[in-house]
């Protein structure tokens, strides 16, 4: 849906957005452990990864939001910079091949060379929490829970945390960074289950379990981390500002904007605040 | 989805659950319902440590190329999930399908060093299997040791149920055959011990008796029954070239040591150092075919995604197609790989791969003089003369190196005061031949990295005999070490490490010890003993108590020099390598003299029995 927005200037490398799933034992291996992971599965895969200059080249590569230890996902980016590729659908086939179980490679995405990596557009993230099976039915039940999330979230004006810094103790307002807060309703989790979307990124990170453990806390139960799985559903950059350099660039992206707001007009919706980070590439034929 | 043996509440509050959930890159799936032997290969560290190491992988590429056995892994449990196992009786597992251990067939436990003993009885220890081979039942797996200290598996007899004593490649097909048979016709495990003794290079402790005479050593070593073997042949891979390789390693999640593609490139080695046990016991040298090697290179990269290849054996420089597997190997560098160069004898060939290898940042050379003087350097063997050194490291600093690590022993025999002096004084003479290189074209100051170990006495060396010394004579002689470089003129460049002692000591216990020393080992670990080889764990007092406990003196087996009609407890191993020769080697050390290595002459050790390798080689 973005046709022509790439073609802005030559380039020697291609930039590419891959978005992966991570579950099952997966969720024990943390950010650091997954870099070098994909390190070494883009070379098992035959992936034609660029390299950096320098005394100690390394592959050009940079992850979007640092998933913590524990948590699962289904919407998992990296950028990557290639020298050449095959198409979206060979190159998924092949790093999914040289996967472990427990990662699943689901975009492999041509970025504008213009775009800035994932990391510095990421700015929300959806979660889904759930009681594992062998807690249950400890939480509280579905009706309880959502009369507790609107006591918890529309109820309070602000939710007051204390933060610890290295210093000192800082009080923060919880509320601003929560963009959504729901009682989840997907079938597979019948009690319990909460859905959030929290602001993520580099300035103002909000953990899923800060979070939840607020609400634990106001709804006066004891927060025991390992009685919930935490899966991130996906992250998103914010549509109304998608940073890019250089006026050439920010002209072909407003172009682009224009492009997307007609194609959700012509479906009778408006483009949505926050934009998955797979949305901003597009497929390899 | 596989389940794991530990809940999510455990993996989340100890340290690298990585090391617990397997999963890796290239392990083994199978149903273990269809094989029928199931194989627990356990290194008895940290997954760090146990998943570096080369030995494991071949085995356990090997094991699992049958069909009717599953080969899984286990490693030992760091002190948090050790308290953890231990309060919640959760038995030990495999990585692979998370099974208890205590559910196998076997568990083989590769021993690379004394100071993992007491590791090795925390895994039977966890795993709930009884410490002590006497008291297992038919419902127990086949403990099985090997590796390198099964050359004296002496202090380990009553914990283990076998030892396969030399390389693995050989025999275990015979083995899982025999016990197959067995099994299959109920037979129960004393049959199985008793059939699996004559298969060469199975040893089988209980079937062995030791008598003492009143001054402690040994009075006679026999086995109890007619049928069982009275000595135990060393088993010996002699077509490495086809011999199975891991050309599919596991790849770990977290960072481990040697964390990158590994190449044996041969096997042995000609050198003959006397203090080395490995430079006795893989004799005869063999070499890998070049073009195998080539071939694992590039499908070992590719299998694993590793960016870094490195090249393993005794002595890298003395493999005769080096230059050309190393320039082989320089030009798969343009696909981003490293190859890192260990074991390199420095000269102008190693000088310039190096050079072509390690990109520009020149990190430091390495020698191991072994020893400070020229004399004692004769005594045990090392060809290395004070001049090789001062012209290799000459050639390193008009290459641009600066730094240089020189490692040596202290406590070998002979050794005097002046050959403890000597150490510093050759590190200065290398600092000498930098400064000696005009201020212009050099790059500051240099620095000079000693470092000392205290030797160790192994079996089957001609050094199997030698005396040790105490803890405090150690650091005494790290003392006059320390002294003397003090009084260097380039002491400003110069830098001494030393060990403390207390280990070397209790090395020297478990090497060379009989059966006896194996009762300390179980009070130690009683005592909390683990993970002695890690200095923040380790606990001498502890250590020290035991001994006291068990009476056993630590001075019967440090600080005699034995007899030559003295019956060791290695002794019933023949590992190639004559007792003849090592009396020859021992009594040549005493007069300084060199003997020549296997390329230069045979001096009939023993090896050219296998009919292969360096033997037959260079036979004019």
């Amino acid at each position: 849906m973005a046709a022509g927005l790439w073609h802005i200037r030559e380039v020697s490398v291609l930039n590419i957005r891959i978005k992966f799933q991570k579950y099952g034992v997966m969720k024990f291996i943390g950010h650091l452990d997954m870099m070098r992971y994909f390190q070494k599965a883009i070379r098992r895969a035959g992936i034609d990864i660029a390299y950096s200059g320098g005394y100690s080249p390394h592959q050009i590569m940079s992850f979007a939001a640092p998933l913590g230890v524990g948590i699962t996902s289904d919407g998992e980016y990296f950028d990557i910079a290639v020298n050449s590729t095959k198409s979206s659908r060979e190159s998924i086939e092949a790093l999914n091949c040289a996967m472990a179980e427990g990662v699943s490679i689901l975009e492999y995405k041509k970025l504008p060379d213009t775009a800035k990596t994932s990391m510095s557009l990421v700015a929300a993230a959806d979660y889904l929490i759930y009681v594992k099976p062998e807690y249950a039915p400890s939480f509280l039940p579905q009706e309880e829970l959502q009369g507790k999330i609107q006591e918890f979230y529309k109820g309070q004006p602000e939710i007051l945390i204390t933060k610890q810094t290295k210093k000192s103790q800082v009080e923060m307002d919880l509320k601003q960074f929560i963009y959504q807060m729901k009682a989840g309703d997907t079938p597979e989790h019948a009690s319990g289950t909460l859905f959030l979307r929290v602001c993520t990124g580099s300035s103002n990170n909000i953990k899923p379990e800060l979070v939840l453990e607020t609400f634990c806390q106001f709804c006066g139960l004891t927060y025991q981390p390992a009685m919930f799985q935490i899966q991130r559903l996906e992250v998103y950059a914010k549509s109304d500002e998608i940073p890019v350099k250089g006026e050439k660039e920010q002209k072909a992206y407003r172009d682009y904007m224009a492009q997307l707001k007609a194609s959700y007009e012509k479906q009778g919706k408006h483009v949505p605040e926050f934009l998955p980070l797979g949305a901003l590439g597009e497929d390899i034929p | 989805m596989r389940t794991l043996a530990l809940s999510d509440e455990i993996l989340l509050n100890i340290d690298k659950p990585a090391r617990y959930i397997g999963n890796e890159i290239n392990m083994v799936k199978k149903d273990p319902s269809t094989v029928d032997i199931r194989f627990a290969m356990c290194f008895p560290d940290v997954y760090e440590i146990g998943m570096s190491h080369l030995g494991i992988q071949i085995l356990y590429s090997m094991f699992n190329q049958r069909e009717d056995v599953y080969c899984e892994r286990a490693y030992s449990p760091w002190g948090d999930l050790h308290k953890i196992m231990k309060e919640r009786k959760i038995p030990l597992f495999t990585l692979e399908t998370q099974s208890p251990v205590k559910d196998m067939d076997f568990l083989g436990i590769t021993i690379q060093y004394e100071m993992c003993y007491t590791n090795i009885l925390q895994i039977l220890d966890l795993s709930q299997i009884p410490l002590l081979s006497s008291q297992r039942g038919e419902e127990c797996p086949i403990v099985i040791g090997g590796g390198p200290c099964t050359y004296n598996p002496e202090p380990l007899a009553d914990f283990f149920d076998m030892f396969y004593i030399g390389e693995g490649e050989t025999r275990y097909g015979e083995l899982f055959e025999l016990y197959k048979s067995i099994r299959g016709q109920g037979g129960t495990r004393q049959e199985f011990l008793r059939a699996a003794c004559k298969i060469p290079g199975i040893y089988v402790p209980s079937l062995y008796e030791t008598t003492y005479q009143e001054d402690g050593t040994i009075a006679s070593f026999q086995p109890k029954y007619e049928d069982v073997p009275a000595a135990v042949e060393k088993e010996v891979e002699m077509d490495v070239s086809h011999a199975p390789y891991p050309v599919k390693p596991l790849v770990p999640y977290i960072k481990i040591t040697q964390d990158r593609v590994v190449l044996e490139i041969q096997r042995g080695c000609i050198r003959g150092c006397r203090f080395c046990q490995a430079g006795m016991v893989y004799r005869p040298t063999r070499e890998r075919d070049v073009a195998v090697l080539k071939q694992y290179a590039q499908e070992m990269l590719k299998n694993t995604g590793h960016e870094e290849i490195s090249l393993s054996s005794l002595s890298s420089s003395d493999y005769s197609q080096l230059p050309e597997l190393v320039n082989f190997l320089v030009e798969s560098k343009e696909q981003g790989v490293n190859i890192s160069l260990p074991s390199l004898r420095i000269d102008a060939f190693s000088l310039e791969a190096m050079e072509k290898v390690q990109d520009i940042r020149k990190s430091s050379l390495t020698f191991a003089p072994e020893a400070g003087s020229q004399r004692l350097r004769d005594v045990i063997n090392k060809g290395l003369t004070e001049e090789t050194i001062l012209h290799g490291a000459g050639m390193a600093f008009e290459g641009g190196w600066q730094k240089v690590k020189l490692y040596f022993m202290l406590g070998l025999p002979t050794e005097n005061e002046d050959d403890m002096r000597e150490i510093p004084r050759l590190a200065d003479k290398i600092a000498r031949r930098y400064y000696e290189i005009p201020k212009d074209r050099r790059n500051g100051k240099c620095q000079i990295t000693i470092s000392t170990s205290f030797f160790v006495p192994k079996p089957f060396t001609p050094f199997q005999w030698a005396s040790m010394c105490q803890k405090e004579g150690y650091l005494a002689r790290a003392k006059v070490v320390n002294e003397e470089m003090k009084a260097q003129l380039n002491r400003k460049s110069l830098k001494y490490n030393w060990h403390e002692a207390d280990v070397t000591v209790l090395e020297g216990v478990f090497a060379r010890g009989d059966r006896r020393v194996g009762q300390v080992l179980l009070k130690a670990y009683e005592k909390g003993c683990m993970f002695d080889a890690w200095t923040e764990c380790f606990d001498n007092q502890k250590w020290m108590e035991a001994f006291q406990e068990t009476g056993v003196s630590i001075d019967f087996y440090n600080l005699r020099q034995r007899e030559l009609d003295e019956i060791l407890p290695w002794d019933f191993i023949r590992c190639g390598v004559t007792k003849e020769f090592l009396t020859r080697e021992w009594e040549r050390a005493q007069r300084g003299q060199l003997t020549l290595n296997c390329k230069e002459a045979c001096n009939g050790c023993g090896a050219m029995a296998y009919q292969g390798g360096v033997c037959l080689e260079h036979q004019n």
